[in-house]
């Protein structure tokens, strides 16, 4: 990144919770007037960072710096400048939305109120209603209009469209990159890939309390590779000479495998030569990228973060066996 | 509900998941009775054992406190006042003040406000917490009748409640002690299944009514409240009104003397009348919804709301408004009856040479202090409740988003335990005020007036030490915050029945309570209302620094 600021920085951040460690040494470190994925899985210790940013809760190791500050002794001075929508909004039963959203705007420090009315408009919120009788995805715009319509330079968003519909989804996209065109910093946490694909310029991986991996999108190109399953009246064949073209499994007259950007064209001619009669491409999910690269959850009992399938350490090294 | 109970298919034994169709509205009910009465496993035999437990321990403390009869008649003259009539219940079960007269006399009408607690909290718990929580919905989804909830969760009361009178009969009429028969024993335990019955009925209508539980139980208490008022006010004075209480009408059984089961009866007429209402009320409305509409509010804030004050105000308000035209109706109640208490006391020389004697203070006087006692009992309930506010935002969630902002810490939780502490205060003066007012005219005497709306500020310290041992609690031992009902639950037990009781002295010194000159029968001390103020300051501060330090409590 070019940018010389960092809007924060975290290392070697660690917390526990009894015999459950949340944060096992993480680093962070998201630049000024960037747009930052933070990925991972329920229970990878993405809240936890959150909070502990906010000054919520107290780190038993590490350092953290926001904004230039201390998160846990400036805490007020550094909440004046930011917004923060946590990830499973609770309101007051009694209160309505549009009190809710006033409330949290103004102890923040102010509420542009052409931005307000504009928010409820796109976010098709009603704000007479109580809090008692929102849905999740309502309660969790509460949060968003509240967050949006101040001026903080930096949003800590943690999972926020969680419970929001599709058509919400984008209207969120475009009101963070309305942000992002703003020049404000955002540390979007989510375990959606696609979010996070199309709002962020880089990405930190979180796994087992600790980033795992962390960069572009560029250089995380495995992240955007386009998983292929076709069904061809031929074998294919050379599908496996391309470089760019990983985990090709072939089933009675079915192929599968994952392909780099750049080398989708070459491989879709190899299927078009052998007839394709049947194609299926999307982009990984987290579920496979979590079992892929970075071990498997499900045996985190057992193994560790550094286990041979796994891309080592943090940093931003691109994925196995794709050197550019 | 009997009716309906005919018709109902039997929940096959072994395979009651299966589902069966026909839609009967009692579908379902067995096995969510099996359910709350598994949720319920620790909670209601500890209420069970402690209420059985209390009572039979009193009764064999009166055996050994009052031996003879001639200690049981001096203790019959002692209660023979508006105040200790107040206290207790009617003066016909001073005639013959056997040990078992005293149980129905000092305990039945105590112990029946616990049942009528157990009771509501309960049904309130097994409905309208249910469908508040969302968690309704997905048992209603299932193979469930519409009225198997309701019929559960009064199933659940009313075993707990027969449970209940099943053990107080067999623990006292074991007991063997002067003047408790078996077939007396039976009676008591009785009455209190009767009674619980009403107000597990009354929970049933009020769960139907709010759609939140709080409001729900709220309301049910407030009946329990009422009650009690109205068969204090009747054993005082006009009898006709302890007849318009259901603890008036176990009171009036005269259990161990006459010995009359027929003022049970309308007990259970008014337990299945309510009952009937409840489901009827139930028909009426959707599920998670009450039968009070919402309508929409504002859409922005005000000015003052979005002040932490004002904010804090805000979520206070409500509570604090149920307990403000609770204590200004206890204290007229209580108020009202001081004129009786002077006239009975010109009738008895003798009784008012001896109250003379006691306090050297006149018996409106030592009535009015003991008064004292309960009302402000009652405004540490809010007060421990309006401490606790923090805690329950900080766990549901709610202050999380508020912390993130521009508000610190320490203004956060000490704006709301300055609203507990400015909304006990208020409502101990709020009280004075009926009491001051009604009993002012009720007397005669309009210099009573301000003496009676001052004397319950005296307490507001020892609220405001409660205030600080919660919020010390808070800060430092979050888990542990439940602590802080031991407050009034001790104040309550040695200041109310420990005057009647004969507890030792140094019982009141381990209250905050204790230290509270007792006006307007006592004069005025100073020492104790600054020494209280200055520790309830302290721990404040020191309950603030703990949260200070430690990590908020997050999902």
């Amino acid at each position: 990144m070019t940018k010389a600021t960092t809007a924060l920085s975290v290392s070697g951040l660690t917390k526990s919770f009894g015999r459950t460690r949340a944060l096992d040494g993480l680093d962070l470190s998201v630049a000024t007037g960037e747009v930052h994925g933070f990925l991972g899985p329920n229970g990878a210790g993405k809240s936890t960072t959150l909070r502990v940013l906010l000054g919520l809760l107290r780190a038993d190791s590490g350092t953290a710096t926001l904004l230039g500050g201390d998160p846990w002794h400036d805490a007020v001075a550094l909440h004046r400048r930011l917004a923060y929508v946590p990830g499973d909004v609770e309101l007051w039963p009694n209160l309505t939305g549009g009190e809710a959203i006033d409330l949290l705007a103004r102890l923040r420090g102010g509420l542009d109120r052409r931005r307000r009315a504009e928010l409820l408009e796109r976010f098709d919120l009603d704000p007479t209603k109580k809090g008692r009788t929102y849905s999740k995805g309502n309660r969790q715009k509460v949060a968003i209009v509240a967050a949006l319509a101040s001026d903080a330079e930096l949003l800590l968003l943690d999972e926020p469209t969680a419970g929001l519909d599709p058509l919400m989804e984008v209207v969120f996209q475009d009101v963070i990159q309305q942000a992002k065109d703003a020049g404000r910093t955002v540390l979007l946490s989510s375990h959606i890939l696609a979010q996070v694909e199309k709002l962020c310029d880089r990405v930190s991986i979180v796994r087992l309390g600790r980033v795992v991996q962390s960069g572009t999108l560029g250089e995380l190109r495995h992240l955007t590779r386009t998983t292929v399953e076709a069904e061809t009246d031929r074998p294919v064949t050379g599908l496996e000479e391309i470089d760019g073209v990983h985990h090709v499994r072939r089933t009675d007259g079915r192929v599968h495998f994952a392909v780099d950007g750049p080398q989708l064209d070459r491989a879709l001619r190899l299927l078009l030569d052998s007839g394709v009669r049947g194609l299926v491409s999307h982009p990984p999910t987290l579920e496979e990228l979590m079992l892929r690269h970075y071990g498997d959850v499900l045996d985190a009992g057992g193994v560790t973060v550094d286990d041979g399938d796994v891309v080592g350490g943090t940093g931003t090294t691109p994925a196995s066996g794709t050197p550019r | 509900m009997s009716a309906a109970t005919a018709a109902a298919p039997r929940p096959a034994p072994a395979s009651g998941r299966q589902a069966r169709r026909g839609g009967h509205p009692l579908a379902g009910t067995y096995p969510l009775l099996r359910f709350a009465l598994r949720r319920d496993r620790v909670r209601l035999p500890v209420w069970i054992g402690a209420l059985t437990l209390t009572t039979v321990g009193t009764l064999s403390s009166f055996t050994t406190q009052y031996p003879d009869a001639a200690d049981r008649r001096a203790a019959a003259g002692t209660m023979d006042s508006p105040a200790g009539l107040a206290m207790t219940g009617p003066g016909h079960y001073l005639d013959d003040y056997g040990h078992g007269a005293m149980m129905g006399h000092q305990m039945l009408g105590f112990v029946l406000v616990m049942v009528g607690l157990m009771s509501v909290l309960t049904v309130t718990r097994h409905t309208r917490t249910e469908e508040e929580t969302g968690r309704a919905e997905l048992v209603r989804a299932a193979a469930v009748g519409r009225h198997a909830q309701l019929t559960a969760a009064l199933c659940a009361a009313a075993l707990a409640n027969a449970a209940l009178g099943l053990l107080l009969a067999v623990g006292l009429g074991a007991s063997g002690a002067e003047g408790v028969t078996w077939g007396g024993s039976l009676l008591y335990g009785a009455a209190h299944t009767a009674v619980g019955l009403v107000f597990a009925a009354v929970a049933g209508i009020t769960a139907q009514v709010s759609q939140f539980s709080r409001g729900a139980s709220g309301m049910a208490l407030a009946a329990i409240g009422a009650a009690y008022a109205l068969r204090a006010a009747g054993d005082v004075g006009n009898a006709t009104l302890s007849w318009l209480s259901p603890i008036g009408w176990a009171q009036r059984t005269y259990v161990y003397v006459d010995d009359r089961w027929w003022p049970l009866l309308p007990a259970l007429a008014l337990a299945a009348a309510a009952t009937a209402v409840a489901y009827r009320l139930s028909t009426r409305r959707d599920v998670g919804a009450g039968l009070r509409a919402t309508r929409p509010g504002r859409p922005a804030a005000s000015r003052a709301l979005t002040h932490p004050l004002g904010f804090a105000v805000r979520l206070h308000r409500g509570t604090a408004t149920g307990f403000g035209a609770g204590l200004l109706l206890l204290g007229m109640m209580y108020g009202s009856i001081l004129g009786d208490a002077a006239d009975m006391v010109e009738d008895i020389p003798e009784l008012r040479d001896a109250l003379r004697e006691i306090g050297g203070a006149s018996v409106t006087e030592s009535f009015a202090s003991t008064v004292m006692i309960v009302l402000a009992v009652v405004a540490a309930v809010y007060v421990v409740m309006a401490a606790l506010r923090p805690q329950s935002e900080e766990t549901s969630g709610r202050a999380e988003p508020l912390l993130a902002t521009g508000l610190s810490r320490t203004r956060w939780a000490g704006t709301h335990l300055a609203v507990a502490m400015a909304g006990g205060t208020a409502l101990l003066a709020l009280s004075g005020l009926g009491f001051g007012a009604a009993g002012a005219a009720a007397t005669g005497d309009g210099g009573l007036f301000l003496d009676l709306l001052l004397a319950p500020l005296a307490y507001a310290p020892a609220l405001w030490v409660t205030v600080g041992v919660t919020a010390v609690l808070f800060g430092w031992l979050p888990r542990a915050t439940a602590a802080a009902w031991a407050l009034p639950v001790y104040a309550f037990v040695v200041g109310y029945l420990g005057t009647v009781l004969g507890f030792p002295d140094w019982t009141g010194d381990l209250s905050p309570f204790g230290y509270v000159p007792r006006l307007p029968a006592e004069e005025m001390r100073w020492t104790p209302v600054v020494a209280l103020t200055a520790l309830a300051a302290a721990l404040v501060a020191f309950g603030l620094a703990g949260f200070r330090r430690r990590d908020l409590d997050t999902k």
